[in-house]
């Protein structure tokens, strides 16, 4: 099985830094971006990540609206939002608009390593459908 | 608290006076316009009907009597004329002369007699015993010579008894003659006698000189003393207008006047008067007066009654609303506080979380560490493990108490003390910026240095300004700008000014913005109180919020307070109020 290739997005550059020196220690891939605008244009380039991290609170374009935009544009990318107590509407809403799941802030390692595992597991499941898909269109077009 | 009461007291009594005068003058004045007007209208033509007709009266009346006496003369001149002084000398010739005028007019001749140029009777038919009296005396005589005929005024003469005669001049070959006939003086005086009206409507004749031709006969002495003026001023009219009715007006007593109406006779001899008490020839005119005055004085009753009653409802229904409204108030005021407590619980909970995160990651971080780095076994590698441990447990802590903060609402103090104002900004400044950081607001402060301390209310003060920058931030999201506070004293007050950059407010929210439950964002943002909190706080410590906005441009709140605030009294009751 492939690493799983992990976007973090957060405006807390210390707590970006600090995840992604402990999440690469769990043998995950971990790209770092400190705000929406930022995910998306990476997202933009880089077609291999798996899923983003979102925290919900951040200046400028905040992670709902990141997050819109990530399921209009990368509909395969899965998200888990961040957020803190206050937010915790706005984590639903997220969960409505598409989001993998949510998870409180000071988050605990095991679970975020547990939910990052389910969301790649589906994702690969999604993707493994679409390559049969393709197969059985082509298979199909070639009269077999 | 007493003085409050007394100054509520004094604007619902001004307020119940206002209404009282008001209703009284809207009702009262068209009600004197009209009444007046119409009785005055009615007045002036009743006036000018009654003046007519007196007028029309005695007009009449002289005119007969003036035929009457026309007539009397010209019997005696045909007498005159056609016989001549030889036959008249002939007392048997005179008596069946006479005999035949009584046929004819009835008493109105008494007697006729012939007095020669020297006042001598020298012939006499009646039932006087007049023969041979000699006249040469007699005032009438002298007037009589001299003049072609003549009636005289009314005199007692030899008789003894009042009468008027009626003389013709002729001549003769001894010189003049006179014939001359006795008018009775009871049928002339009916004559007059007969205009009457009324109970006190009578008339009279005077001659030129006052005298009474005919007797008076029901006029109260009183009276007639008081008319003499009149009388004279009448007569005094002989030469200028003996052909007009003279109309006069006087007071004879305190209480009643008369009118005279008065008319010449004779040519300017004489002057028929008709008087009469004015409250009687104006009976129905003060009739209608006195309902006229009745149903005023009934509506005037009416109308005080109304205003009164009215002036009472309201104003009761206007105490009643003003105290709902304060109550109302205190409630908007408490709630509304409970909700920026809430607000600031919320934004600190936040702040708090992110650092408490990082430090729990740090401390996880250095827990995967240790797993590869051989630290030997024993106490100390036990030792770290717990301190890491401890870092993760005490931050879950921190956690915990920023979860509780956001579910607790205390009762914020209003205790009134010293507040620098610059200080107290500062720290708004400082626990919004993180707020202003996410939707890329910066902020700047213009603060003058050395202003003096306000006694408020510290947390009251907070609140509205922890609102007002609340707001221009809102105003101001996602596309950022800056947000300006500064503070100022100007003369006596202290004005501070939060400005934003932001969407501004439309116009025809402008004066809606500090109503209760006016808000513009989406249900369950806003509970739409905030300003109108801001409003009545600012409001209670005797200053000013006004709010400036241009829209795309932004909005700037002023908020102005009075530096000698004398509020302590209403302070105390508020306090009082939401301890309770």
């Amino acid at each position: 099985m492939i690493t799983p290739l992990v976007m973090l997005v957060d405006d807390e550059a210390p707590f970006v830094e600090t995840m992604t020196k402990r999440l690469k220690k769990r043998d995950l891939d971990v790209i770092a971006a400190f705000s929406g605008r930022e995910a998306l244009e990476i997202l933009n380039k880089n077609q291999n990540i798996d899923i983003v991290i979102l925290d919900v609170k951040m200046p400028g374009m905040d992670g709902i609206e990141t997050l819109k935009e990530i399921r209009a544009r990368f509909p395969l990318v899965e998200v888990i939002m961040l957020t803190a107590h206050a937010t915790v509407e706005s984590a639903i809403e997220g969960m409505k608009l598409g989001a993998f799941d949510y998870l409180m802030k000071p988050c605990d390692m095991g679970q975020l390593i547990g939910k990052v595992n389910e969301a790649v597991r589906k994702k690969r499941g999604h993707e493994e459908k679409i390559r049969e898909a393709h197969v059985k269109e082509i298979l199909t077009k070639r009269g077999f | 608290m007493s003085n409050n009461t007394q100054l509520t007291e004094h604007y619902y009594r001004s307020l119940n006076r206002n209404i009282i005068l008001i209703i009284f003058f809207v009702s009262i004045i068209p009600l004197i316009i009209v009444s007046s007007t119409i009785y005055y209208q009615f007045r002036a033509s009743y006036h000018e009907k009654v003046y007519d007709h007196l007028r029309e009266l005695v007009d009449s009346h002289t005119r007969n009597i003036d035929h009457f006496l026309q007539e009397k003369l010209g019997d005696i001149r045909f007498l005159a004329a056609s016989y001549g002084l030889d036959k008249l000398q002939d007392e048997a010739f005179l008596q069946s002369r006479l005999a035949a005028l009584q046929k004819s007019y009835g008493q109105d001749f008494v007697d006729l007699g012939v007095i020669n140029a020297d006042g001598e009777q020298i012939a006499y038919a009646g039932r006087f015993k007049l023969a041979r009296a000699d006249y040469s005396d007699a005032d009438w005589f002298r007037r009589a010579i001299d003049r072609e005929y003549y009636i005289s005024d009314v005199f007692l003469g030899l008789r003894g008894i009042p009468h008027f005669i009626v003389t013709v001049r002729s001549s003769g070959k001894d010189g003049y003659w006179i014939l001359r006939a006795t008018i009775d003086f009871v049928a002339f005086t009916t004559l007059v006698e007969n205009i009457r009206l009324g109970q006190t409507g009578f008339a009279f004749i005077l001659n030129n000189r006052g005298e009474f031709q005919t007797t008076p006969i029901r006029g109260p002495s009183t009276d007639m003393m008081a008319s003499k003026k009149i009388y004279t001023e009448f007569l005094a009219k002989s030469t200028d207008s003996p052909d007009q009715v003279h109309i006069a007006v006087k007071a004879v007593s305190s209480r009643h006047k008369n009118i005279y109406i008065a008319a010449f006779l004779k040519k300017g001899d004489w002057l028929l008067v008709y008087q009469q008490r004015m409250a009687e020839a104006f009976v129905d005119l003060n009739r209608t007066f006195t309902i006229t005055t009745i149903l005023m004085v009934i509506g005037f009753v009416g109308i005080t009654i109304m205003a009164f009653t009215l002036s009472k409802t309201v104003v009761r229904r206007v105490a009643k609303a003003d105290s709902e409204k304060q109550l109302m108030r205190k409630t908007v005021v408490e709630s509304g506080k409970m909700a920026s407590v809430g607000e600031l619980a919320a934004g600190i909970a936040h702040e708090i979380n992110n650092p408490v995160a990082i430090m729990v990651e740090e401390a996880g971080w250095l827990g995967d560490l240790m797993e590869d780095v051989d630290l030997g076994e024993g106490e100390n590698r036990a030792e770290f493990e717990r301190a890491i441990g401890q870092i993760q447990t005490q931050g879950k802590r921190c956690k915990e108490i920023t979860h509780k903060l956001l579910s607790f609402a205390r009762k914020t103090d209003t205790t009134v003390e010293d507040v620098e104002i610059n200080e107290l900004l500062e720290e708004l400044v400082a626990l919004s910026s993180q707020r202003a950081k996410y939707s890329m607001v910066e902020i700047r402060t213009d603060f003058q240095e050395n202003l003096p301390t306000l006694r408020v209310s510290t947390a009251e003060l907070q609140q509205v300004f922890f609102n007002l920058i609340n707001n221009a931030i809102d105003a101001m999201d996602h596309d950022g700008g800056t947000l300006t506070i500064s503070s100022r004293q100007i003369d006596n007050d202290l004005v501070v000014t939060v400005s934003d950059t932001g969407k501004g407010i439309p116009e025809a929210n402008l004066d809606r913005i500090f109503d209760p439950f006016f808000t513009t964002k989406p249900v369950g943002k806003g509970t739409g109180l905030g300003l109108s909190i801001c409003y009545g706080i600012i409001e209670k410590l005797g200053g000013k919020l006004e709010v400036e906005s241009a829209v795309e441009k932004g909005t700037t709140f002023s908020v102005t307070i009075p530096l000698q605030s004398n509020t302590g009294g209403q302070d105390t009751q508020v306090s009082n109020g939401l301890n309770s």
